[in-house]
């Protein structure tokens, strides 16, 4: 049964899609460091959460590493500078965002010297308990790697409050173009190792296995030597399928197990990183070292020397993209800049935003790579249903949008879709789906907002009714008194009730 | 330097894998092709001329609907040229011109602009056209040819096709025949079993090479197939339509003949006559008119070989091909509506799968 059971539910990862992958020569090429920019921008908001609050003022200096930005609340991450030197603003900037609005960040004018700021190590993390390693990432600011931008500490520090028992590493990559994580896993295969194996202690989770698309056999070889030694380490190649990186689907691929839906891999007893933050991770318990660089891939076709770079925090995307030699004129001009990969990743109007976090690929692709035509109707071929991952029907769902009938369109499974682009990929009429779903998303949350605010409004108006009302009356009450007694002394006035907000809302 | 102009970016993803629908309706012209020439030759020349006159009319109408309502013109799917190219397969070889003409207006404008073109439409086009003929005119409909193969002596020049297709004039008997379903019909219909009716006509050789009387394009099974393989190939069709419409078909006429051959066609001749292969693979096919998933495919695929048997046994007509086809498209949504794929997560129900109960299978 159980076998049975499993297999099956792991066969129904067969959907999904196969992009052309774009990986190679970027992947092949050697790694390269980038020499230190003069000015760098440190954007204050580079995770899911709550965007930290600036630790220093203008005119400061500051040493390589030292916290420049402090979490806040439950939900944060710290910032720390990526060189020494002197902070010259602090305020808005270009975001590296699709819509190039401004967002606070941190100026640094390098001096050059790249000091470091003390330390602390610390000599067997093994010996510290899981709060102690989860304080340790939180202070280096570690933050998932893979994309999401989610404070590392929260997932680990949790991990022995949700009985974890296995530690899945994402080192599916299976974005096309990207091979940042496959070069990490090539290049610094021991330190991810190392910092999987302090993960494995801090959520005392029973093994680990490392998931790495079938595509990649020299990340596999390398990260196969490394875990020689660990028998709780297990590297596990899947089949290259996207959206493998995704984290229910290498869920489900490496464990049989299906994360319920509002749920997380926690609920089943598991919990994912990105292999790349497992070598943050190690940096920051062993060497007390925050996170100030990542490794970034360059690539397209209109990029002259396509590669893996690893950038510091807050470094310009245009600045990246030029030490690779810039853009080839013979390719006519780049039909789109993106951050990030293809399928998941954002185009942004303009590259002279800084490398943040999250960031794992600046791309500058041209029109035959983008491959993306005038829209035509939907012939209902069901393209887009056999590619869904998540077993929705994109076109009903699609059409439902159209329609203006949010409500049908969440039953087909509006909320369930992870906006992988599978079904935009595929789909022979070039309907924007993904486009379609995001629409949909933003307004389902705008109306939930409104029915919040509408229904506070309601409350109060009901509120000052009732002390209107109350208040004619006593009024009229005391009038009565008075005319029934006229001698007596007059009353005091009455108090008028002060009609509180409901809780939770600050209307 | 590296800055783009536009003003709202579109989402991801920010790749294609290059399908089209063009693309997608030129495989399947192709994969009609060899099915196509073999109709041609085995014909001869009003053949061609029917053909020509089926898919012009089609692409004709398709572009006047979309002028008269101000759109833009569709022509470079391909759409239309295949809606003609499926119906003109599916005439009488020799039929004439009129019908050829009426039949791709009717398959355009009524069955396809009526409901809002490329897409919208409930029913597949070009059955809508069939069977809007052969209700209208039944005789004509049905009167086939014997195969007369272009090269061969007596067969119809250019000029002498275009005096038959045009102006129809009454076949000499020597060259009107009836189809193995007509004939098998016929012979039942005057209580003569078909264990004397048919001797050697269901030959299975005689279907395979598909030299016998019937629709433009329906006889050469093995052409059709190689062009439903070149499909399945090509990955614009999947197998489960075809697979059903032919399992729905061969299963309950094995039966019946098992039971009682006098009465019942074998297998063997269900799936080589008529519009079987051609409609397992093309017609049926269709994404419009077809359920969205694969086990709703399946479903809806059985239904049309279950009912063309149905009606090709008992029903008053020959062939059941286009109006099982037409009944199933009728039940595609309520299919669609039953046969939803289960949502990752969640239950078939739709609620979220229970987390607990998986920890202990690991």
């Amino acid at each position: 049964m159980g076998f049975i059971d499993r297999f099956l539910r792991t066969r129904k990862f067969s959907r999904g899609i196969h992009p052309e992958d774009h990986k190679r020569p970027a992947a092949d090429a050697p790694l390269r460091k980038m020499p230190l920019p003069e000015r760098l921008y440190v954007p204050l908001l580079q995770h899911v959460g709550a965007p930290a609050r600036p630790a220093v003022a203008v005119g400061d200096t500051v040493s390589k590493g030292q916290r420049i930005g402090e979490p806040q609340g439950a939900i944060s991450a710290a910032i720390h500078a990526p060189t020494s030197g002197r902070i010259v603003a602090i305020g808005d900037i270009v975001a590296p965002h699709p819509s190039g609005l401004p967002v606070a960040a941190i100026t640094i004018e390098s001096d050059g010297r790249d000091e470091w700021t003390p330390l602390t190590p610390c000599a067997d993390p093994f010996a510290l308990d899981a709060a102690e390693i989860g304080r340790r990432v939180s202070a280096a600011g570690v933050v998932g790697l893979g994309g999401a931008a989610f404070p590392s500490a929260v997932k680990l520090s949790g991990g022995r409050d949700a009985n974890v028992d296995v530690l899945i590493i994402n080192g599916g990559e299976c974005e096309p173009f990207l091979s940042c994580d496959d070069r990490l896993m090539r290049d610094r295969a021991a330190d991810a190792i190392d910092g999987i194996a302090i993960m494995l202690h801090a959520t005392g989770a029973r093994e680990a296995r490392i998931g790495i698309e079938d595509n990649k056999p020299e990340a596999i070889a390398a990260m196969r030597a490394a875990a020689a030694g660990h028998a709780k380490i297990r590297v596990e190649p899947v089949p290259t399928r996207y959206p493998m990186g995704s984290e229910k689907h290498l869920v489900l691929a490496l464990t049989g197990l299906e994360v319920p839906a509002n749920g997380r891999p926690a609920d089943v007893g598991v919990v994912v990183h990105n292999v790349a933050t497992a070598a943050a991770v190690r940096d920051a318990v062993r060497f007390g070292r925050p996170l100030l660089s990542r490794l970034v891939t360059v690539n397209g076709v209109c990029v002259r020397e396509p590669g893996n770079v690893e950038v510091l925090i807050g470094t310009l995307a245009d600045a990246v993209l030029e030490f690779c030699g810039g853009v080839r004129a013979d390719r006519g001009a780049p039909a789109r800049l993106l951050l990030g990969g293809p399928m998941t990743g954002m185009q942004v109007p303009t590259l002279h935003v800084p490398v943040i976090k999250g960031s794992g690929g600046i791309l500058v692709l041209d029109r035959d790579e983008v491959g993306v035509r005038t829209p035509g109707p939907c012939i209902r071929c069901s393209t887009c249903v056999r590619a869904c991952p998540v077993g929705l029907l994109p076109l009903e769902i699609a059409r439902r949008v159209r329609a203006g009938d949010l409500d049908a369109a969440v039953k087909f499974g509006l909320k369930d879709c992870i906006a992988c682009g599978c079904c935009a990929y595929d789909c022979p009429s070039h309907i924007p789906l993904v486009q379609y779903f995001h629409h949909a998303k933003g307004e389902l949350a705008a109306r939930d907002r409104h029915k919040l605010r509408s229904e506070a409004t309601k409350t109060l108006a009901q509120a000052r009714a009732e002390r209107l009302e109350r208040e004619a009356r006593e009024k009229a009450e005391t009038a009565a008194r008075r005319k029934a007694a006229p001698d007596a002394q007059p009353a005091p006035a009455p108090r008028p009730a002060v009609a509180t907000p409901p809780a939770g809302e600050s209307a | 330097m590296s800055t783009l102009p536009h003003a709202s970016p579109p989402a991801s993803p920010h790749a294609h894998g290059g399908a089209s629908i063009a693309r997608t309706m030129r495989h399947v012209q192709v994969a009609l092709l060899p099915a196509t020439l073999f109709g041609f030759w085995l014909f001869g020349w009003p053949a061609v001329h029917l053909f020509v006159i089926t898919v012009g009319t089609c692409v004709l109408t398709e572009l006047v609907c979309q002028r008269l309502m101000g759109l833009d013109s569709s022509f470079g799917d391909g759409s239309a040229v295949l809606t003609g190219w499926l119906l003109a397969l599916s005439l009488p070889p020799w039929a004439p011109a009129w019908i050829g003409a009426l039949g791709g207006f009717i398959a355009i404008a009524i069955g396809k602009q009526l409901f809002g073109g490329l897409g919208q439409n409930l029913f597949n086009p070009a059955m809508v056209a069939r069977v809007a003929l052969l209700v209208s005119f039944p005789v004509v409909m049905t009167q086939w040819v014997a195969p007369l193969p272009m090269t061969a002596d007596g067969a119809p020049g250019f000029g002498e096709g275009l005096w038959i297709t045009l102006a129809s004039p009454p076949l000499p008997d020597a060259i009107a025949s009836a189809s193995l379903l007509g004939h098998a019909k016929t012979e039942l219909s005057r209580g003569v079993d078909l264990l004397h009716a048919l001797g050697a006509a269901t030959d299975p050789l005689l279907s395979w090479a598909g030299a016998r009387a019937g629709s433009l394009g329906e006889t050469g099974a093995i052409f059709l197939l190689a062009g439903g393989l070149y499909l399945l190939a090509t990955g614009v069709i999947r197998w489960h339509i075809p697979l059903a419409v032919l399992a729905g078909l061969a299963i309950p006429a094995a039966i019946g003949h098992a039971l009682d051959p006098a009465h019942y066609l074998p297998a063997s001749a269900h799936l080589l006559s008529g519009a079987a292969i051609l409609g397992a693979f093309f017609i049926a096919t269709d994404y419009v008119t077809s359920p969205n998933t694969a086990f709703g495919q399946l479903v809806f695929g059985f239904g049309i070989g279950l009912l063309t048997w149905i009606i090709r046994s008992w029903g008053g007509y020959p062939e059941g091909m286009a109006f099982a086809v037409l009944l199933l498209n009728a039940l595609t949504p309520v299919i669609d509506r039953y046969c939803r794929p289960r949502i990752l997560g969640r239950t078939y129900r739709g609620a979220p799968i229970d987390a607990a109960a998986q920890r202990g299978v690991k």
